[in-house]
């Protein structure tokens, strides 16, 4: 039953670091203005994959990839494919907060900035719908000359997340987004994701098995570089197929 | 036990202020030795007047001239070079034998004494290139002479900058280059630019290497080609050449203050920079 072709494909995809097998024929689809959780043990190679859908892991050494990921049908690992492009069309929220030591204003206008957007107008508008869209606005309109860094853990986050908003993305790849964040601050993160996920494709890697299952529509279970299982949330939750998932998501081991 | 361990303490701590208050204490004197003699001589005569009879009489004014000239000169080429070479060594190539290379390079020229950049400087840009005691030449020297400062600690501040920095400019679809200009080298400025002060105290302070290739004339420069006197080789050619100790000292006093002043300056500077990103 196919209803909506996939966003973002990972056909096959082998990863090595030098001589050790991160990634295993890994072949996951993943759908069009759905949340899709990764989840499963530290060093499984969730993050990698996740790495591997805009082209992160090309800035390690020693990297070796083969099989396809296909982004609206085309494969990004094809030679000749434009990265920048790609980037713009696939970002990343990282694990911690990272916003540059530069005031709000520029953290949000980095990245039109760099795909040549000069007219201070338009700057100025995309900033203000980047912030609103993480409900920043309201908070820092006054405080655009403020530096970034100064803003608390959870702003910054936001701030991160209007930052990659304003090169008007795709895809959103999210590496453990809350993973330094508090409780309540994890739970605002997550209404944001709910909201976003109305206008862009989302991909998040996590650790903690409640967020996925709180939050995603689909979810993949690796272990030791393979994809043991994708499904619907649901059905990873309350009934596995594989015994190793159920292991897993029953917290037996992890 | 425990009263042994009380006891190195106690000698830790004395031995280590003792130390520390020997050296700030030799700094100041050193200082306060050149300001006593130095300020009492400084008039605004002084500063602004041209010297009579090779410095007894007269002002140092175009010696100070003669000194923005060749330090100024000398930093507006290392600085670019060095930055850059700094840049392409930790951002543009993998660590290999031709890295190390240069990185080797730049410690040996870190630790050759002036002297001999000046011998270099007056056989190569002097003679052989014809440029004659000059403020180019003398400017092309202590570049050369300062470079491995300026890209070391360059280097080791943009390595300083966060990965994740490079990993988000990336993300966002940014340019190696761009990354380069609008991120590391923001985060670096701060290191960069003590770098770069450091190199600029040290060519106002160079003797060796000017004597040689600036020359020692006592005239207001008019093009990059005139030979010029600068401050510390001044200081040397009144007090060597007993000329007037006075004036010595006060040219000395003056070496000393805009130094001083060049520091203060930058680190005033540097803090309102860090001031305003964090």
């Amino acid at each position: 039953m196919m209803t909506v072709p996939s966003k973002l494909q990972s056909v096959n995809l082998n990863l090595w670091y030098g001589a050790f097998w991160a990634l295993k024929g890994v072949s996951m689809a993943i759908r069009p203005q759905a949340i899709t959780a990764i989840i499963g043990p530290s060093g499984c190679g969730k993050s990698t994959l996740l790495r591997c859908f805009n082209r992160m892991n090309d800035l390690t050494r020693s990297v070796r990839t083969d099989g396809q990921v296909l982004l609206d049908g085309q494969d990004i690992y094809a030679s000749g494919y434009e990265l920048t492009r790609l980037r713009k069309r696939v970002g990343m929220v990282f694990q911690r907060p990272n916003p540059f030591p530069l005031n709000v204003f520029d953290n949000v206008a980095y990245g039109p900035r760099v795909h040549g957007v000069r007219d201070r107008r338009t700057l100025e508008r995309i900033v203000e719908s980047s912030l609103k869209a993480t409900a920043l606005w309201e908070a820092l309109q006054n405080r655009l000359d403020r530096p970034a860094l100064a803003l608390s853990a959870e702003q910054q986050q936001r701030l991160c997340i209007s930052r990659l908003l304003a090169v008007e993305p795709e895809v959103l790849l999210m590496d453990e987004p809350c993973s330094a964040l508090d409780p309540v601050a994890t739970q605002h993160i997550e209404e944001l994701m709910r909201e976003l996920m109305q206008r862009y494709t989302i991909v998040i890697v996590t650790h903690n098995m409640q967020q996925a299952a709180r939050i995603s529509d689909e979810t993949g279970f690796m272990l030791l570089g393979e994809l043991v299982e994708f499904g619907t949330t649901k059905t990873i939750f309350t009934n596995p197929r594989d015994k190793r998932t159920e292991e897993y998501v029953t917290g037996r081991y992890g | 036990m425990r009263p042994i361990a009380v006891h190195t303490q106690r000698i830790a701590t004395t031995v280590l202020w003792t130390l520390a208050g020997l050296t700030i204490g030799v700094l100041l004197f050193i200082i306060g030795f050149v300001l006593v003699r130095g300020l009492p001589h400084i008039t605004l005569e002084f500063l602004t007047a041209a010297p009579r009879s090779m410095g007894r009489e007269g002002g140092v004014f175009p010696i100070i001239v003669g000194t923005i000239c060749v330090a100024g000169l000398a930093i507006l080429i290392a600085g670019p070079v060095g930055v850059l070479t700094a840049i392409y060594l930790t951002e543009y190539t993998r660590p290999s034998r031709l890295t190390a290379v240069i990185r080797f390079g730049a410690d040996c020229l870190a630790g050759i004494p002036s002297i001999i950049f000046g011998l270099f400087g007056f056989v190569f840009f002097v003679i052989r290139l014809g440029m004659g005691p000059s403020i180019l030449a003398g400017a092309l020297t202590l570049s050369l002479m300062v470079l491995p400062t300026i890209i070391r600690t360059s280097e080791e501040a943009i390595r300083a900058v966060p990965l994740s920095y490079r990993d988000v400019s990336y993300g966002l679809g940014s340019t190696r280059w761009q990354m380069v200009m609008r991120v590391v080298i923001r985060s670096a400025l701060p290191g960069i630019g003590t770098g770069i002060i450091l190199s600029l105290g040290r060519s106002i302070s160079e003797t060796a290497a000017v004597m040689l290739t600036a020359g020692s004339a006592l005239n207001l420069p008019r093009s990059a080609y005139d030979s010029v006197r600068t401050l510390a080789l001044h200081f040397y050619i009144l007090s060597r050449e007993g000329i007037s100790m006075e004036k010595a000292y006060a040219t000395a006093a003056v070496l000393v203050l805009s130094i001083l002043g060049i520091n203060l300056l930058a680190y005033w500077i540097m803090r309102r920079f860090i001031a305003r990103v964090t």
